[in-house]
């Protein structure tokens, strides 16, 4: 197989979305941890990156020196990853039920070392933005034309270093570098309003010199829109501020456990049930 | 009296300087070489490189955080990234950034800390890496390098290069007396004997090598005869001539500019009581932190001298 970027009718990106929200929801259950709610927030813009046409991959060859890079950096929601991985042809979906298992690599935040296709090793907030700007440069200089993209959380934007890494992305004007802040609104404690509020994220980023848009995340239309649109930017880097709730797709079985939050626990057997009913 | 001139060497190159010069001469042989600086290249010496080769030499600002795991993003396009500063900022801010960017993702980062120990003089305390060695060598996977001289820096510089994975190289400020000739012979790992002896070794690297050779002519005077190991690189140690040193000299003085705790004495002391126990003593910093003067002067308060050397060997060899 080659490098290829695949690109489904939107219909099909439905589909993925709700196969990747039901493969989030079995192997965080079947791990009995894990952070289910912080991995369906982002699953439209994963879906959209995977198979909207933006990652040129190739699971054959994980390492093609050509490829596109997807880094998350908000590395406990991992799931979305693998789960968009396994659909992408780079294992099977029954492999990623082994999710947080001894021996397992489906570790609970990526490890490259031990799976091909993972492209930071992440889980220490705050270092994929910078990670992504050395791999941005490091593709320029080699003439490249391949893009980066990160993911971040709206939390881990409390990271001073993720400042540091927006301000020297502007200053290389790295028009291969797309970011995404995954704002679903909460963080482990409770809302990032609350917490530590750095909203409105777009306008604190584009003075430093940045693109950037905001968005419903959530909307599977609206985040390939947005991608579309930041892929085209090559002049400066790029944000999409994907504003989204966490634990989209199931938020009626959240609801009834009164905590919407959700951070950091899988559902049980029986709420995994109602969760993949509700999905459909 | 300077430095090494007892032991009747010339004072050369700083380690920083010898490490720039090599550096800016490795850019054509090995086209993946970057460098990204926290905006202290022109003290680090990797500012010829970068001047050399402008297109590969990003100066990311004062953010070490931000610097360490942009070469960690560098390396997993394929490059070589030197990432230099002073040895206290780099290990010691962006020890995390150093841990998730680079050790435990096993990156191909080059990391060089300048300005180590405490022969830095009057910037002081603040300035001072005398954590950097613990630090660094508590990461699995990691290199430790601390080169005596000019010549070993040059080589050193080559060697972390050539090195597949991620590798610190510790190098001082002032400039050092010049130990060897370019026909060393200098290996990762592998120890070099500076002089030979039977009663006692010193185990020292950096700046402590060429004083604990002014300790051995000071020891051989009184008829000691000591042997000095120059144990340039800390991690991986090189097991054998510790071994050789517990075996054949009965007792060990370890001398380093760096705390009591983590660095070379406690790589040292590991070897030699897993494999042959023998009395041992330390010349290093201790556990505290020092404070601003001249160089000279500050190694005296702090006891890293060849007089104390020479006392410590004394101590251990009665024990």
């Amino acid at each position: 197989m080659a490098l290829e970027a695949i690109k489904l009718s939107q219909d099909e990106m439905l589909a993925k979305a709700k196969d990747l929200r039901k493969n989030i929801i079995n192997m965080t259950t079947a791990a009995a941890s894990g952070h289910p709610s912080s991995s369906l927030s982002a699953v439209e813009i994963v879906t959209g990156l995977y198979f909207g046409g933006h990652l040129r991959l190739d699971p054959e060859n994980p390492g093609d020196p050509n490829r596109d890079r997807f880094i998350l950096s908000k590395g406990h929601a991992v799931p979305v990853l693998y789960a968009a991985m396994a659909e992408r042809g780079f294992f099977s979906v029954e492999e990623t039920m082994s999710l947080r298992k001894l021996g397992s690599p489906f570790e609970g935040h990526p490890n490259l070392k031990r799976m091909p296709g993972i492209e930071a090793s992440t889980g220490s907030l705050g270092q994929g933005l910078s990670i992504g700007v050395g791999q941005a440069l490091g593709l320029r200089l080699d003439g490249k034309d391949s893009n980066v993209f990160v993911m971040i959380g709206d939390g881990e934007m409390g990271e001073g270093q993720v400042w540091e890494a927006i301000a020297a992305a502007a200053k290389y004007k790295l028009g291969n570098l797309i970011a995404i802040i995954d704002q679903n609104g909460y963080q482990q404690t409770g809302a990032t309003k609350d917490v530590l509020d750095l909203t409105p994220f777009a306008d604190k980023i584009a003075p430093f010199g940045w693109h950037t848009q905001t968005i419903n995340g959530n909307d599977l239309g609206e985040a390939l829109q947005a991608l579309e649109v930041a892929a085209s930017v090559t002049d400066r880097p790029s944000v999409i501020v994907s504003q989204t709730q966490k634990g989209f797709g199931i938020l009626p079985i959240l609801e009834e456990t009164g905590d919407l939050n959700y951070h950091g626990k899988p559902l049980s057997s029986e709420l995994a049930e109602k969760a993949l009913a509700h999905i459909g | 009296m300077a430095i090494g001139e007892l032991s009747g060497y010339q004072m050369g190159q700083a380690t920083r300087d010898a490490f720039g010069d090599a550096l800016a001469a490795l850019g054509d042989e090995f086209p993946a070489l970057v460098t990204v600086d926290g905006d202290v290249g022109n003290s680090t010496r990797t500012e010829p490189f970068a001047l050399k080769y402008p297109e590969r030499g990003f100066n990311v600002g004062i953010a070490e955080s931000n610097m360490v795991s942009v070469a960690g993003g560098l390396a997993g396009t394929g490059k070589i990234p030197v990432v230099a500063s002073f040895a206290c900022f780099l290990l010691n801010n962006a020890f995390d950034q150093i841990r998730m960017s680079v050790a435990f993702p096993n990156q191909n980062v080059k990391l060089v800390g300048t300005h180590a120990g405490i022969s830095i003089g009057e910037d002081g305390p603040s300035q001072m890496g005398i954590e950097d060695v613990s630090l660094a060598c508590s990461m699995p996977g990691v290199v430790v390098m601390v080169p005596a001289d000019a010549v070993t820096a040059k080589k050193a510089t080559r060697a972390m290069v050539e090195h597949q994975g991620p590798t610190y190289l510790r190098l001082g400020r002032p400039n050092v007396p010049a130990l060897y000739d370019d026909s060393v012979d200098f290996q990762i790992g592998k120890s070099i004997t500076l002089k030979e002896g039977s009663d006692a070794t010193i185990i020292a690297n950096g700046l402590m090598v060429s004083i604990a050779a002014d300790a051995a002519k000071l020891l051989s005077d009184e008829g000691i005869d000591v042997r000095v190991v120059d144990m340039h690189t800390v991690k991986p140690i090189d097991r054998e001539a510790v071994v050789s040193a517990a075996k054949e000299t009965g007792c060990i003085v370890v001398a380093e500019e760096h705390l009591h705790h983590g660095g070379l004495g406690s790589a040292v002391a590991q070897v030699v009581s897993e494999e042959h126990p023998v009395p041992m003593g330390y010349v290093n910093v201790g556990d505290c932190y020092a404070e601003s003067g001249d160089p000279m002067g500050l190694l005296g308060k702090y006891g890293l001298t060849a007089e104390k050397i020479v006392s410590t060997v004394k101590a251990v060899k009665a024990r």
